[in-house]
């Protein structure tokens, strides 16, 4: 095996890894949004994980373009790291790549600076985060014919079949919440419900 | 120069992690939204109290000099 | 300022007021003597033309001398807020604020009927004194109202009275549509709901530049100071609050309205509590206190007497409750009013109100838990100076003076009695129903 193939392997290895990470911190972010809990989690662990996990996430995407880099036989330029489609190996697969770290180190950085940006700003890029997911996705299964096939396949699908469902899971759950303006008449109605002395009468 | 913890009530949404973090500043009243003490935050307890500032998904939470 | 300069700037305005008119003895001072509406010409007539000083800040030193307080609830030396304005960095906002909120204050309209000119000459003075380039005028909806405002402002802009064109903005008729911050928000555009301070409105307040906001009373007094001096405006009301204020009244006979009357005036002589004994006093609007009537007795118009109890002059709100009605099924009422007005932006307000509404009600409809009363207490203190702006500390405000003075009634509901002969609304509330998107903006 030559240190081509280690590093292709590594890459490869890692690359997985980052998107199960990734696909994670999703649905951790999810639950931090709608204020969800885990059994046994107190609520500041929601927001650590979200916090710790992504930051492991980046160092395996790091060593996961190290690595891609590194390996000999694919000949992609440091370049590739930061603008899509320079990669002469693969252009489109790998150019989706670059997209999705282009987006996840906009999500990081702003988030690392999140207390001297205006709170508009971190939010916006943040909602970038949905948009990374499935470039990440489409990167991970046209990259390298690994997930295409075999229980690579399978962990894929369901992980990705687990970030849709949290996403759902947000949606439905943000249409049933009452819009700002209308909190006030919400209340008297649930404080009416509330109301246990009607049965006094 | 001590500093106290403050919260802006408009933003706040009653997450519940502050007083988690620190419950020496920080309660939750009956309906999850923070009770804030009114002495400074303690120099010990000021890593803490940063952490919560931090954590506060909706940054509701500031950390100010106390006048 | 030095001695130096400030001698200076006295002679210079004495000399300027040597050949001024008299400032017109007694009351009323705000609205026109013929109770006609001063249309511009008389306006000019008896006052004459819009007195400029040729530079910001020159009218301060004047308004300070006087000791003119805001007339909007809040009493805050005028002087210190012009100050406040002109020193910030940036070109200043000024807003005349006329959107009084309270359902029981009728003042803030009236005046701007019966005397527009006096208020949009002070709205020019202020703008001046505090270097303002923007100048807006805020009142709740209105089509009458703002038409006469367009008239005066169109007259006035044939004669070049106004150096700053005025900008009309309107209001909903929401109880926190006056609120400061709500107004900032409101003639920025948006809803007219608070914000959370700091930085306060005089620092950055519409489109991030300092503004002035004065509730419009305040504005027509400063225009007369700036006419007639300091020393006219002190010869009515005490030497710790001077002046005049306008009143809405509401005396246990039915009786009342407007009036423009001295600061310091007996509580008793306004309400004619003798001849129209009440069972109790509002003073201040529904973020103001119930007073029993032997306090109202012994008490004048003046924050000097009233602060001491834990009420205040506000703006000029008094109302007595006549002897056959009920104190808890006002106060009721009034707490429900208050509880729907809510902006609902912040966790304890948009929680604790209501509930303290509903109990109170269940308390005036004769079945209240019999943990009520701590309830109320609870949530009282929980709501307290936990939301962005004033909303939740005047209601509990109302509603412990109300617990307070109306103890022995709370203590009949429970068991099932009340005192009162009939029911009959007595205080001011417009339909109250929850109010959606819309009736913000």
């Amino acid at each position: 095996m030559t240190t081509g193939t280690a590093f292709w392997y590594a890459s490869r290895a890692t690359g997985v890894i980052s998107l199960m990470l990734l696909s994670v911190v999703m649905i951790f972010g999810i639950l931090v949004n709608r204020q969800g809990r885990l059994p046994g989690l107190p609520r500041f662990a929601i927001t650590g994980l979200h916090r710790n996990l992504s930051l492991l996430a980046v160092t395996f995407l790091g060593l996961h373009i190290v690595t891609a880099i590194a390996d000999g036989y694919a000949h992609i330029p440091w370049l590739s790291t930061i603008v899509p489609f320079t990669s002469g190996y693969e252009r489109f697969w790998i150019g989706l790549g670059t997209v999705a770290i282009d987006l996840v180190a906009a999500v990081i950085i702003t988030s690392l600076l999140r207390d001297r940006l205006k709170a508009s700003l971190w939010r916006a890029v943040h909602w970038l985060s949905y948009l990374s997911f499935p470039v990440t996705v489409v990167h991970a299964i046209g990259a390298s014919k690994d997930l295409q096939s075999g229980w690579l396949l399978k962990l894929t699908a369901a992980t990705v079949l687990a970030v849709v469902a949290a996403i759902g899971y947000r949606v439905t759950e943000s249409m049933t919440d009452v819009p700002r303006a209308d909190r006030v008449p919400e209340q008297f109605d649930r404080v009416d419900q509330e109301d246990t002395t009607r049965s006094l009468r | 120069m001590t500093e106290r913890l403050r919260v802006n009530p408009i933003l706040c949404t009653g997450h519940g992690l502050c007083a988690e973090l620190i419950p020496e500043q920080i309660s939750l009243d009956e309906w999850g939204y923070p009770i804030l003490s009114n002495e400074p935050v303690p120099p010990a307890l000021r890593k803490l109290a940063r952490r919560a500032v931090t954590d506060c998904p909706t940054l509701a939470l500031a950390l100010v000099p106390d006048p | 300022m030095t001695a130096a300069i400030r001698d200076n700037l006295t002679n210079a305005y004495n000399a300027t007021t040597a050949g001024a008119k008299v400032g017109p003895a007694g009351l009323p001072r705000l609205l026109p003597a013929t109770g006609q509406p001063m249309e511009l010409a008389e306006h000019l007539r008896v006052h004459g033309r819009t007195p400029y000083r040729g530079g910001a800040k020159m009218l301060i030193h004047t308004i300070e001398s006087a000791g003119l307080t805001g007339r909007g609830g809040a009493a805050f030396p005028t002087h210190r807020k012009l100050t406040a304005v002109a020193s910030q960095k940036g070109s200043p906002v000024v807003v005349g604020n006329g959107a009084e909120g309270e359902p029981a204050s009728d003042k803030d309209k009236r005046l701007l009927w019966f005397s527009p000119h006096l208020v949009l000459d002070g709205l020019q003075l202020a703008a001046e004194a505090v270097g303002a380039r923007q100048v807006h005028l805020y009142l709740h909806r209105e089509p009458m109202l703002e038409q006469r405002v367009h008239s005066a402002l169109a007259e006035r802009a044939s004669t070049g009275l106004d150096r700053i064109a005025v900008n009309l903005v309107t209001a909903p008729h929401r109880f926190l549509a006056g609120e400061e911050s709500a107004l900032a928000n409101r003639v920025e555009g948006g809803a007219a709901l608070p914000r959370f301070t700091p930085p306060r409105i005089f620092e950055r307040g519409v489109g991030g530049a300092p503004t002035l906001v004065q509730n419009i009373e305040t504005l027509a007094h400063l225009a007369l100071i700036s006419r007639y001096g300091p020393a006219w405006f002190r010869s009515v009301g005490t030497k710790a609050e001077p002046g005049s204020m306008l009143t809405t009244l509401r005396r246990a006979d039915g009786s009342g309205g407007i009036a423009e009357t001295a600061i310091g005036t007996p509580i008793a002589e306004l309400l004619r509590l003798a001849e129209h004994p009440a069972r109790a006093v509002l003073v201040g609007g529904y973020h103001g206190a119930w007073l029993t009537p032997e306090q109202a007795r012994h008490l004048t118009l003046s924050n000097a007497d009233l602060r001491p109890l834990g009420a205040a002059v506000g703006a000029g709100v008094l109302a007595a409750l006549p002897a056959d009605r009920c104190g808890i099924v006002e106060s009721a009422r009034v707490v429900r009013y208050l509880a729907l007005e809510s902006a609902g932006q912040c966790g304890p307000c948009l929680n604790g109100l209501p509930r303290i509404a509903a109990t109170l009600s269940q308390l005036a409809d004769h079945r209240s838990a019999p943990s009520a009363r701590d309830d109320l207490a609870r949530w009282s203190q929980l709501v307290e100076r936990r939301g962005a702006c004033h909303h939740p500390d005047g209601t509990v405000r109302f509603l412990r003076s109300a617990l307070t003075v109306f103890a022995d009634e709370v203590a009949l509901h429970e068991s099932g009695r009340c005192s009162a002969a009939t029911t009959k609304p007595f205080l001011p509330i417009p339909t109250a129903s929850p109010a959606y998107e819309q009736d913000w903006s």
